[in-house]
C-alpha cells in the first residue's frame, strides 16, 4: 500500500484504540502505587504493595512454577518444533500431510476443549495431576507455534548454503552446526520467544491439567481477583509488564545486532 | 595425472516429476574435459546443463553411468570428499560469518593451522581485490563484491576442478562483461580447470576453450567457439547461438562434402557445406548467418553468373540502421523473410547509398558459409 | 573402474542409510513431533469423541454404554439457548473487532514503512503482558465503584454509579480488547499486499477515493477478513474466563458448560458431547471460508 497520509479522522481514530489499548495498563500501573486500598481515587504514593507481594509466598511459589514450566516446555517444545519444522519443509514422507493437519489442531481449536481432552486423558491413564502434567500440556501446544515460526523462517531458506558447506569440505553434521542452524537461528530463537510467552500466558489448559496441588502465576491471579480487586494484583501486574519489556528490548537488541 | 581432469561418461539422470512420472534431466551425456582447460555448457533452461555440474560436485548422484574426476570414479563420494569446488549461482556465501570466516571456512574444514590460514586467506582476497573488506558481512558488499568473496572461497582450496554455475548472472551487464574477462584472466593465472554452466551464448563464446552445448538432456555439440559458430553440427546449434536464417529443403546431390539441396518451395537449387552422414533424399535445413549474405542490385548480372544457383531474388521490406551495420529484412517469397546484415563502411549520410524498403534485390548466399544441416538433433 | 571403494563397503551404516534415504531422514526429524502429538493431542481428541457417546454414572464416572444421550440433551432448549447465546457473543465479538480493527488496520498499512513496525509492535505489546491480567485492569475500571464509575460522579455527569461490571455488556469490552489485534494483524497483512497501482488505476478511471474503497481495496481485504474472524470467532465461543470473571452469573457460554461438566457436575460425557460440537462448528466454519476465500498465510501471522 502506498505511502500517503493517512486521512485526519484514521489518525484520531487509531489514536484512540491505542489509548484503549494501553490506557488499562497504564491505569494498572499507577494505581499499584496508590496508598488507598480500594484504589478508586488517587491518595498517596507507597511501595507497600509490593512489600506485600514479595511476602506473599503463594504468589512466589506460583512464580517458581511459572518460570520452571515455563523454560522447560520451551526448551523441549524448541528442539522437537523445529526438528519437525525441517522435516516438513524438506523432506517427503508418508504421512506427512496427516502430520501437518495434527499440528493445526492445537493452533485452531477452541482452548478449553484441549484442556479438558488432556484432563480427559490424564484421568484415564490415570496420570497424578500436578506440575509434570502442566508441563506435558504446555509442550503440546507450543510445538505446533514453534513449528509454523520455524517454517515461516526456513521458506525462504537457500539450500544452496548447505552444498556450499559441503562443497567446501564439511560433512552433514559439521554443515547443520555451522550453517544451517545458525541461519535459520532467528527464527528458532522468536518461535522459543513465543512458546516462552505463550506458556506464561496460558490459563486455561493450565487451569485443567494443574490438579487442585499445583498452581501458576495466571492460576494464582485469576483465584485473587476473582472477587476482590487487590493492589496486590497491580504491584504484580507491574512487575509482570516490565519483566516483558525488557525480554523484549533484549531480544530487540539481539536480533539487530545479529543483521 | 589421468588425462582428463574431468569425464562423463553415458551419465543418466532421472527425477521424479510432481506428477508422478520420471524425467531424465541428463540423457546418456558422454564429455571429456581436460586439464586447464576452460569448459562451458552452454544451453537453454532445462537442458541438463546444471544437474551435470551438481552431480560433478557431489550435490546429486547419477541415475546411470559414471563420473571420473582426474580418473577417478566418484560413484557417491559426498561433496566433502571431492576434489572439486562450485561457485554457485546465488554466491551461496554464509551470512552469518564475515568475508574472512566465509573464506577461511573451506581451510577449517581441512584442519589448516590458523597462521596458515590467515595467511592464506589474506593472499586469496589480494587475488580478487578485496583486501580490507574481511571483517564485513556478505550483506554489506556489492553484488560484484559478493561474487569474488564466492569465488575467493573455492579457489582457497585449490582444487583440481572449479565449478561455476551461471556465477554471473546476477550481475548487471556491464559489470558482467568486466567479470567475464577477469574470470579468464584468473583462469590463466591459476592454471585450474574451469567448469563453465551458462545460458548466455555471448558469453560462453567469450570465454571458453571449449563447449558443450546441451538441449533436452543431451550434448549436441563439443567444439571450439569458432567450430560451434561456424560449423554448427544440427538445426539447433545454429539456431540457439548466434542468429541464422533457414530455408528448408531435399539433398539431391553430394559431392566430397559439397552438398546440393533442392528447394522445394523456390524450385531452385542451392549448393552448400554439409555434415558427410546426410543421404540423398534427406530433409534438410539449409542455414546461413545474416552476416555472411551478400546483398545485389537486381540489375547486378556478375554474380547470377558466377554462382547462378545460390542466388535467390526478393523485395527488401525494412531496413533498420543500428550503427555498426544495417540490418535488412528481404522478402523472397513464399512467406520467408531473410535477416541481412550489411557492414555499415559507406562514408556517405546520403539515404540513397543504402538499402530501402521495396528495393528489387539479389540474396547471394556464399557456397562456403551456406550450412546443410539435418532436421533435428544430430 | 573403482568398485573396491571405502563408500560401498559402509553400505549398512546408520549414517548411510540415513544420507541415501531421505525419507528415513525426513521420518526421523518427525517422529519426536509425531509421537508426542499422537499421544497427547490426538489420543485425548479420541477419547474425548468416545466419551461423548457415553453416561454419567451415579458417583461422576463415566459409564461406558454406547448412546446418544448427550447430544439429545444439547438440544433441549436451556442448552440450545446457552448455544445460540454464544454464536450471538461470538458474533458480536467479530462485528466490533472488525468495526475497530479495520481502520486500524488500514491506518498503518497507509503509513510510512519504516512506521509500520512500530505500529505493529504496539499492537502486540499490551498482548504480551499476561491475560488474566488485561482483564482484571478492565475489572477495575469497569466496577461499581470502579475508575469509570469514580470519575463520572466525580465530574457530575451521573448521579448513579453505572452498573456495567457483571453485565454482558461487560464482557463484550473484555472480549473485544482480548481478541482485537487477531483481527488487527490478518487484515494488515491483506490490506498490506494490495498494490498502491490497482487503487490508483481506479482513481485513474474516475473513481472516487470512497469508491476506490468500496470497489477495491475493500473486496482485495476479504481474505485478511475471514482469517480475522476465524482467528476471533472460534476462540470466542470456547472463552469461559472473560464470562467467569466480568459476566458474573448471568452470562454463561458453551466454553463455561464445558468447563462446568468437567470440574462442577462432573458429567464427563454431557462435557464431552459440548466440546465436539464446539469442535464440530470450528471445523465447519474453519473449512467452509478456507475453502471459499481460497487463502493460507493470512490466517497464520
Amino acid at each position: 500500500m502506498s505511502e500517503k497520509k493517512p486521512a485526519l479522522w484514521l489518525r484520531i481514530f487509531s489514536f484512540l484504540v491505542y489509548l484503549y489499548f494501553y490506557l488499562p495498563i497504564l491505569i494498572l500501573i499507577v494505581f499499584s502505587f496508590n496508598t488507598q486500598k480500594l484504589n478508586v481515587r488517587w491518595e498517596g504514593f507507597t511501595l507497600k504493595w509490593y512489600e506485600v507481594l514479595f511476602n506473599d509466598s503463594n504468589v512466589m511459589l506460583a512464580t517458581r512454577n511459572t518460570l520452571i514450566i515455563a523454560f522447560i516446555s520451551t526448551l523441549v517444545a524448541t528442539v522437537i518444533g523445529t526438528m519437525a519444522a525441517l522435516a516438513l519443509q524438506r523432506y517427503r514422507f508418508p504421512g506427512y500431510t496427516l502430520i501437518e493437519s495434527i499440528l493445526y489442531i492445537p493452533v485452531i481449536i477452541p482452548e478449553v476443549v484441549m484442556g479438558i481432552s488432556l484432563l480427559a486423558f490424564f484421568a484415564l491413564i490415570k496420570f497424578q495431576l500436578g506440575l509434570v502434567t502442566i508441563t506435558i500440556s504446555h509442550i503440546a501446544f507450543n510445538i505446533p507455534f514453534v513449528t509454523l515460526v520455524v517454517r515461516a523462517r526456513l521458506h525462504g531458506f537457500d539450500k544452496s548454503i548447505e552444498e556450499a558447506s559441503m562443497d567446501l569440505g564439511a560433512n552433514e553434521l559439521t554443515t547443520f552446526w555451522r550453517v544451517t542452524l545458525p541461519t535459520i537461528m532467528p527464527g528458532v530463537l522468536s518461535g522459543a520467544m513465543l512458546a516462552f510467552t505463550l506458556s506464561l500466558d496460558d490459563y486455561v489448559i493450565t487451569y485443567f491439567s494443574a490438579g487442585p496441588g499445583a498452581t501458576t502465576l495466571p492460576l494464582r491471579v485469576f483465584s485473587m481477583v476473582r472477587f476482590a480487586v487487590t493492589p496486590e494484583v497491580n504491584a504484580l501486574s507491574t512487575l509482570w509488564v516490565l519483566t516483558v519489556l525488557v525480554i523484549l528490548l533484549i531480544s530487540q537488541v539481539v536480533q539487530k545486532r545479529q543483521t | 595425472m589421468d588425462e582428463f581432469a574431468v569425464e562423463m561418461r553415458d551419465v543418466v539422470k532421472i527425477f521424479p516429476t510432481p506428477e508422478g512420472g520420471e524425467v531424465a534431466a541428463v540423457n546418456h551425456v558422454t564429455l571429456q574435459i581436460k586439464h586447464g582447460e576452460f569448459f562451458s555448457m552452454l544451453g537453454p533452461s532445462g537442458c541438463g546443463k546444471t544437474t551435470s555440474l551438481r552431480m560433478m560436485a557431489g550435490f546429486e548422484w547419477p541415475t546411470e553411468g559414471e563420473i571420473f574426476i582426474d580418473g577417478a570414479a566418484m560413484g557417491r563420494t559426498p561433496p566433502y570428499l571431492r576434489p572439486i569446488n562450485t561457485v554457485f549461482q546465488s554466491y551461496a556465501l554464509f551470512q552469518h560469518m564475515s568475508v574472512f570466516q566465509n573464506v577461511a571456512f573451506g581451510l577449517e574444514m581441512e584442519h589448516v593451522p590458523k597462521k596458515e590460514i590467515e595467511h592464506r586467506v589474506g593472499a586469496a582476497l589480494e587475488m580478487v581485490k578485496l583486501s580490507g573488506m574481511s571483517r564485513r558481512k556478505p550483506k554489506q558488499l556489492s553484488g560484484g563484491q559478493q561474487q569474488r568473496v564466492a569465488l575467493a572461497r573455492a579457489l582457497i582450496k585449490r582444487p583440481a576442478v572449479l565449478l561455476l554455475d551461471e556465477p554471473l548472472g546476477a550481475l548487471d551487464l556491464k559489470l558482467r562483461k568486466e567479470m567475464q574477462l577477469e574470470l579468464k584472466a584468473l583462469q590463466k593465472e591459476v592454471g585450474i580447470t574451469f567448469v563453465y554452466v551458462t545460458h548466455d551464448q555471448e558469453e560462453a563464446l567469450t570465454m571458453s576453450d571449449r563447449i558443450a552445448v546441451m538441449s533436452q538432456g543431451k550434448v549436441l555439440q563439443i567444439g571450439t567457439p569458432v567450430e560451434i559458430y561456424e560449423r554448427p553440427n544440427c538445426r539447433f546449434v545454429a539456431d540457439f547461438i548466434g542468429e541464422t536464417n533457414f530455408l528448408k529443403g531435399k539433398v539431391k546431390k553430394i559431392e566430397r562434402g559439397l552438398l546440393t539441396v533442392e528447394l522445394p518451395d523456390f524450385s531452385q537449387e542451392i549448393k552448400g557445406m554439409g555434415h558427410e552422414n546426410l543421404a540423398v533424399g534427406q530433409d534438410v535445413s539449409v542455414s546461413i548467418r545474416p552476416e555472411k549474405i551478400r546483398l545485389e542490385d537486381d540489375n547486378n548480372t556478375t554474380a547470377v553468373e558466377e554462382d547462378k544457383d545460390n542466388i535467390l531474388r526478393g523485395k527488401v521490406l525494412a531496413t533498420a540502421y543500428v550503427g555498426s551495420d544495417t540490418r535488412i529484412i528481404v522478402d523472397i517469397g513464399h512467406d520467408i523473410h531473410m535477416v541481412v546484415w550489411e557492414q555499415n563502411n559507406i562514408s556517405t549520410l546520403d539515404p540513397q547509398a543504402y538499402y530501402v524498403a521495396d528495393d528489387k534485390v539479389l540474396v547471394h548466399l556464399p557456397f562456403e558459409n551456406t550450412l546443410v544441416l539435418p532436421e533435428g538433433v544430430a | 573402474m573403482s568398485t573396491d571403494k571405502p563408500e560401498l563397503k559402509r553400505k549398512h551404516s546408520l549414517a548411510h542409510i540415513l544420507r541415501e534415504n531421505s525419507a528415513v531422514q525426513g521420518i526421523a526429524l518427525i517422529s519426536p513431533t509425531a509421537i508426542y502429538m499422537l499421544i497427547f493431542i490426538v489420543l485425548p481428541m479420541i477419547l474425548v469423541a468416545v466419551l461423548s457417546f457415553m453416561s454419567r454414572g451415579t458417583y461422576g464416572n463415566v459409564v461406558y454404554e454406547f448412546n446418544f444421550q448427550n447430544y439429545v440433551r444439547l438440544v433441549d432448549p436451556l442448552y440450545f439457548r446457552i448455544l445460540l447465546y454464544s454464536l450471538g457473543v461470538g458474533l458480536a465479538t467479530m462485528v466490533f473487532t472488525i468495526m475497530i480493527g479495520y481502520p486500524l488496520a488500514y491506518f498503518i498499512a497507509r503509513s510510512p514503512a519504516r512506521k509500520r513496525s512500530f505500529y505493529l509492535f504496539l499492537i502486540l505489546l499490551p498482548f504480551w503482558t499476561n491475560f488474566i491480567i488485561r482483564i482484571y485492569a478492565w475489572i477495575m475500571i469497569l466496577r461499581t465503584q470502579g475508575l469509570l464509575n469514580t470519575v463520572l460522579l466525580d465530574l457530575g455527569l451521573i448521579q448513579d454509579p453505572l452498573e456495567i461490571l457483571y453485565t454482558p455488556t461487560a464482557v463484550l469490552i473484555g472480549m473485544v480488547y482480548e481478541f482485537l489485534p487477531f483481527m488487527v494483524l490478518p487484515l494488515y497483512t491483506s490490506l498490506e499486499k494490495i498494490e498502491n497501482a490497482q487503487m490508483e488505476a481506479a482513481a485513474d478511471l474516475g473513481a472516487r477515493p470512497w469508491k476506490v474503497f468500496l470497489r477495491v481495496t475493500l473486496p482485495l481485504s476479504v481474505p485478511g477478513m475471514i482469517a480475522g474472524s476465524i482467528l476471533v470467532f472460534i476462540p470466542a465461543m470456547g472463552m469461559f474466563v472473560v464470562p467467569d470473571l466480568m459476566g458474573g452469573a448471568k452470562t454463561v457460554l458453551v466454553g463455561n458448560v464445558i468447563r462446568n461438566q468437567f470440574l462442577t457436575s462432573r458429567d464427563w460425557p454431557f462435557g464431552a458431547a459440548a466440546s465436539m460440537l464446539l469442535m464440530i462448528l470450528t471445523l465447519a466454519f474453519t473449512l467452509y471460508y478456507t475453502r471459499k476465500a481460497g487463502f493460507g498465510e493470512e490466517l497464520l501471522v
